[in-house]
C-alpha cells in the first residue's frame, strides 16, 4: 500500500468518486485552477473539466444552498469550505435545508450531499482560521458528522459520505493534511460511517477522540506505554450518528475513560460521549469520566505562545492519562 | 482639490512607509518570524492613503483582512503593526488577532475583519450610530472585489440606501479574489453597477493615481456628510504580491503584474510631486530614508518586545 499525507488521501478519494459516479460534482471558491487553498483539489481540474470542478463566487450560502438544490435533483455535490470558520454564513442552509429536508418531505427529498471542511488550530491561523465547529451540527439531527484522524480514513470514510443518501460534514485537520502520514489501501476502499475505531488496544484508561487529537492521543499513548500505562485509544471517526457500542465496550474492558477534543470544553462534542459512559457504564466505572478540551475562550489567538496555550498537546494529553491512570 | 504640499510630503512618505514596511513583513515571513497568514498591500497604498487622507478625524473607517496598509494611514505606529504581525504584547491587539485583526477605536480605526464581507453590514450600524446622534461623521467602509458577491455586501448596500445612512462604501477592486478573477466570479464586469441596482450614486476611480483617489475621495466624502445617503467609490488597483504570502500565484501572468508594477503608485506620485515642483528629487530621497529608519526602528522595537502572557489568554471575554 502506497503511504501518503491526509491530504493527498483525501484528494485521492474525491478522484475515485468523481471517476465513479457522473453526477459528483466539487462546488467552491478556488477549487478549480487554483486547486482550493489547500490544494486538496489540485489537478482534478484538469482531469475532470470546469463543469465537475466548478470555481464558485465568494458567496458560501450559495455553495452549500446551491449544493442542496443540486443534491434534490439528483447530483452528488461535495461542496467545499474553506476554512470551518467561514461555514457560519451558510449555516442556516445546512440547518433549516439540508437537515430537515427528508423529514419535512416525509422521505421523499434526500440531500446526498458533502460539506468538506478543514478545521482546527495549530497553523497560527488566529482567531477566525482555526475553529473547531463540530459541536454546532453533532446537535441537529438529519445531519451526519465525521472526522478521519488518518489518511487510510480520510479516503474510506470520504468515498461512503460521497455515496451516503444523507448530507455528511467532512471535518479534516488542516494541521495533519501534511504531517499525518500512513499508508492507504488502493482503489475501492470504503470505512463505514457510525463506526469508531480502536487504534490501539490497552488496559488501564480508556481515551475517546477523533481527528488531530486522536493523532496525538496515539503520541502520548506511545510515551505512557515506556511508563508501563497501558492506554486503549478510541478513534470515534463519526461524530453523528456515533457509534456507542465500541465506546461502551471499550470503557467496560478499562474502567477509566477520558475524552479528548479541541474545541471549547464547555458544550462540546466530548460532552456526549462523556454523558453516554456516565448513563450507560456507571458500574463498570473505577474513575470518574474525565473530559480535556480546549479552554473556554472565544477563539484560538494568533500570537504563538497564547496559541500553544489554547492547544492541547501529547504532553497534555499524556499528563492527563496519566493522572487518571493512578486515580 | 487642493493638497498643501506639506500633505503631500506626509501622503508620500505614508505610502514609502506603508511598502517598507510590507516589505520586511514579507522577510519576517520568510525567515519563519511571523507565523499563519500574511496578505500584503504593495500595489495599492494609493488607494487607502488618498482615501484617508481626505478624511476628516471623526470619520471612522473599517477594512477587511488585508488592513496593515489602512492601519497606517490611519496613524497606528509601525512599531505596534509590526509587533502585532510578530505576535508580541505591545502590539496593536497584544499579540491575540495578528495580521488580518489590527484597529484602534481612537484613531478612528474600526478593524480589519477575516471574515469576508461580514464587516459591511458593522459599517451600516456605526453609520446609524452616526445618523442617530445627529453627528457630522461619515463611516468609511473598505472592502474587496470578491466580498460584493457575497450576501452582505447586497443586504447593506440595500438597508444602506434605503436609511439613508452616512455610509461611503469603497470597494478596492484589485481584479482577483484569491485565485478568482471579477470577470470569472462576478455578474458584472464593473463593480460600481451592483451599487446601481440600489440606487446609490457611484464612481470608477483609478487607484494607481492618488491624486484622483483624494480628488474623488473628497467630494464622495463631503457628499455622504451633507445628508443626501450613501455614495459607493470602486477603486481599481492590483496586488503586486500574491493574495497571502505562499501564494504560487498559476491563476496569472508574470507580464500582467509587470504590466502593472510599471505603475506604481508610488513611482506615478513621485513623478507627479517632481512634475508640479512640489518638491525635489533630494526632499523625496530624504523621505525615503526616512521611512526605512522608521521600519528600521519598528522592526528593532518589536523583535525585542516581550510575548504575551498566559493570563492573556483568558481577558477579555466579558465586561463588568
Ligand atoms: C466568508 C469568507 N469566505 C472565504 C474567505 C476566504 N478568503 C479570504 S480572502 C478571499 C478573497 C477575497 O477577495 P477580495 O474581497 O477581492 O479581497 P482581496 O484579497 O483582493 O483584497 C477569500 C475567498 C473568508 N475569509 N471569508
Ligand atoms: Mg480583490
Amino acid at each position: 500500500m502506497p503511504e501518503m499525507t491526509l491530504i493527498d488521501a483525501i484528494r485521492q478519494g474525491m478522484d475515485e468518486e468523481l471517476a465513479h459516479d457522473p453526477n459528483v460534482f466539487i462546488v467552491g471558491e478556488d477549487v478549480g485552477v487554483r486547486g482550493g487553498v489547500f490544494r486538496a483539489t489540485r489537478g482534478l481540474f484538469d482531469k475532470y473539466g470546469p463543469q465537475r470542478v466548478m470555481d464558485s463566487p465568494l458567496a458560501e450560502a450559495s455553495i452549500i444552498g446551491v449544493g442542496i438544490g443540486a443534491a434534490l435533483y439528483g447530483m452528488r455535490p461535495i461542496c467545499e469550505i474553506q476554512f470551518a470558520d467561514f461555514i457560519h454564513p451558510a449555516f442556516n442552509q445546512i440547518i433549516n435545508e439540508a437537515a430537515k429536508m427528508c423529514y419535512r418531505s416525509n422521505g421523499d427529498w434526500t440531500v446526498p450531499m458533502v460539506i468538506r471542511a478543514p478545521y482546527g488550530g495549530g497553523i497560527g491561523g488566529g482567531l477566525y482560521h482555526s475553529q473547531s465547529l463540530e459541536a454546532f451540527f453533532t446537535h441537529t439531527p438529519g445531519l451526519k458528522v465525521v472526522v478521519p484522524s488518518n489518511p487510510a480514513d480520510a479516503k474510506g470514510l470520504l468515498k461512503s459520505a460521497v455515496r451516503d443518501p444523507n448530507p455528511v460534514l467532512f471535518f479534516e485537520p488542516k494541521k495533519g493534511y501534511r504531517l499525518i502520514k500512513g499508508e492507504v489501501p488502493e482503489g475501492e476502499y470504503l470505512v463505514p460511517i457510525g463506526k469508531a475505531d480502536v487504534s490501539r488496544e490497552g488496559t488501564d484508561v480508556s481515551v475517546f477522540a477523533y481527528g488531530m487529537m486522536l493523532y496525538y492521543t496515539l503520541q502520548a499513548a506511545q510515551k505512557l506505554a515506556a511508563e508501563d500505562i497501558s492506554v486503549e485509544v478510541v478513534d470515534l471517526r463519526t461524530l453523528y450518528p456515533v457509534d456507542r457500542e465500541s465506546i461502551l465496550t471499550s470503557v467496560r474492558k478499562t474502567g477509566k475513560a477520558l475524552v479528548v477534543y479541541e474545541d471549547n470544553l464547555t458544550g462540546g462534542y466530548g460532552a456526549e460521549i462523556a454523558a453516554i459512559i456516565a448513563e450507560q457504564a456507571f458500574t463498570d466505572l473505577d474513575a470518574p469520566v474525565r473530559r480535556l478540551a480546549g479552554p473556554d475562550v472565544p477563539a484560538v489567538p494568533f500570537s504563538h505562545p497564547l496559541q500553544d496555550w489554547f492547544m492541547l498537546n501529547p504532553d497534555k494529553i499524556a499528563a492527563a492519562i496519566r493522572d487518571l491512570a493512578s486515580y | 482639490m487642493n493638497i498643501n504640499p506639506e500633505k503631500h510630503l506626509d501622503m508620500y512618505y505614508q505610502m514609502v512607509l506603508i511598502r517598507r514596511m510590507e516589505e520586511r513583513a514579507a522577510e519576517l515571513y520568510q525567515q519563519g518570524k511571523i507565523g499563519g497568514f500574511l496578505h500584503l498591500y504593495i500595489g495599492q497604498e494609493a488607494v487607502s492613503t488618498g482615501l484617508i487622507g481626505a478624511r476628516l478625524p471623526q470619520d471612522r473607517v473599517i477594512t477587511a483582512y488585508r488592513d496593515h496598509g489602512v492601519a497606517v494611514n490611519c496613524g497606528l505606529p509601525v512599531n505596534a503593526i509590526l509587533a502585532e504581525l510578530l505576535g508580541k504584547a505591545t502590539g496593536v491587539s497584544k499579540g491575540r488577532g495578528g495580521s488580518m485583526h489590527m484597529a484602534d477605536t481612537s484613531r478612528n480605526f474600526w478593524g480589519g475583519h477575516a471574515i469576508v464581507g461580514s464587516h459591511l453590514p458593522l459599517a451600516a450600524g456605526l453609520a446609524l450610530g452616526d445618523q442617530y446622534a445627529n453627528k457630522d461623521a461619515v463611516t468609511i467602509c473598505m472592502f474587496g472585489d470578491g466580498a460584493t458577491n457575497i450576501g452582505y455586501f447586497h443586504e447593506a448596500l440595500n438597508l444602506s440606501k434605503v436609511w439613508k445612512l452616512p455610509l461611503l462604501w469603497v470597494c478596492e477592486n484589485n481584479q482577483y479574489g484569491m485565485g478568482t478573477t471579477v470577470e470569472h466570479a462576478s455578474a458584472v464586469s464593473e463593480i460600481r453597477q451592483k451599487a446601481e441596482g440600489y440606487g446609490i450614486p457611484n464612481e470608477r476611480v483609478d487607484g494607481m493615481d492618488i491624486i484622483a483617489v483624494y480628488d474623488a475621495s473628497s467630494k464622495a466624502i463631503e457628499r455622504v456628510r451633507s445628508g443626501e445617503g450613501p455614495y459607493l467609490l470602486e477603486i481599481m488597483t492590483y496586488r503586486f504580491r500574491g493574495h497571502s504570502m505562499g501564494d504560487p500565484e498559476r491563476y496569472r501572468e508574470q507580464a500582467e503584474i509587470k504590466k502593472w508594477q510599471e505603475q506604481d503608485p508610488i513611482g506615478i506620485y513621485h513623478s507627479y510631486l517632481l512634475g508640479k515642483k512640489i518638491a525635489s528629487s533630494d526632499e523625496l530621497t530624504g523621505i525615503e530614508k526616512r521611512a526605512e529608519e522608521d521600519v528600521k526602528a519598528a522592526e528593532a522595537f518589536a523583535q525585542t518586545s516581550p510575548e504575551p502572557t498566559p493570563e492573556e489568554l483568558f481577558m477579555d471575554i466579558y465586561v463588568d
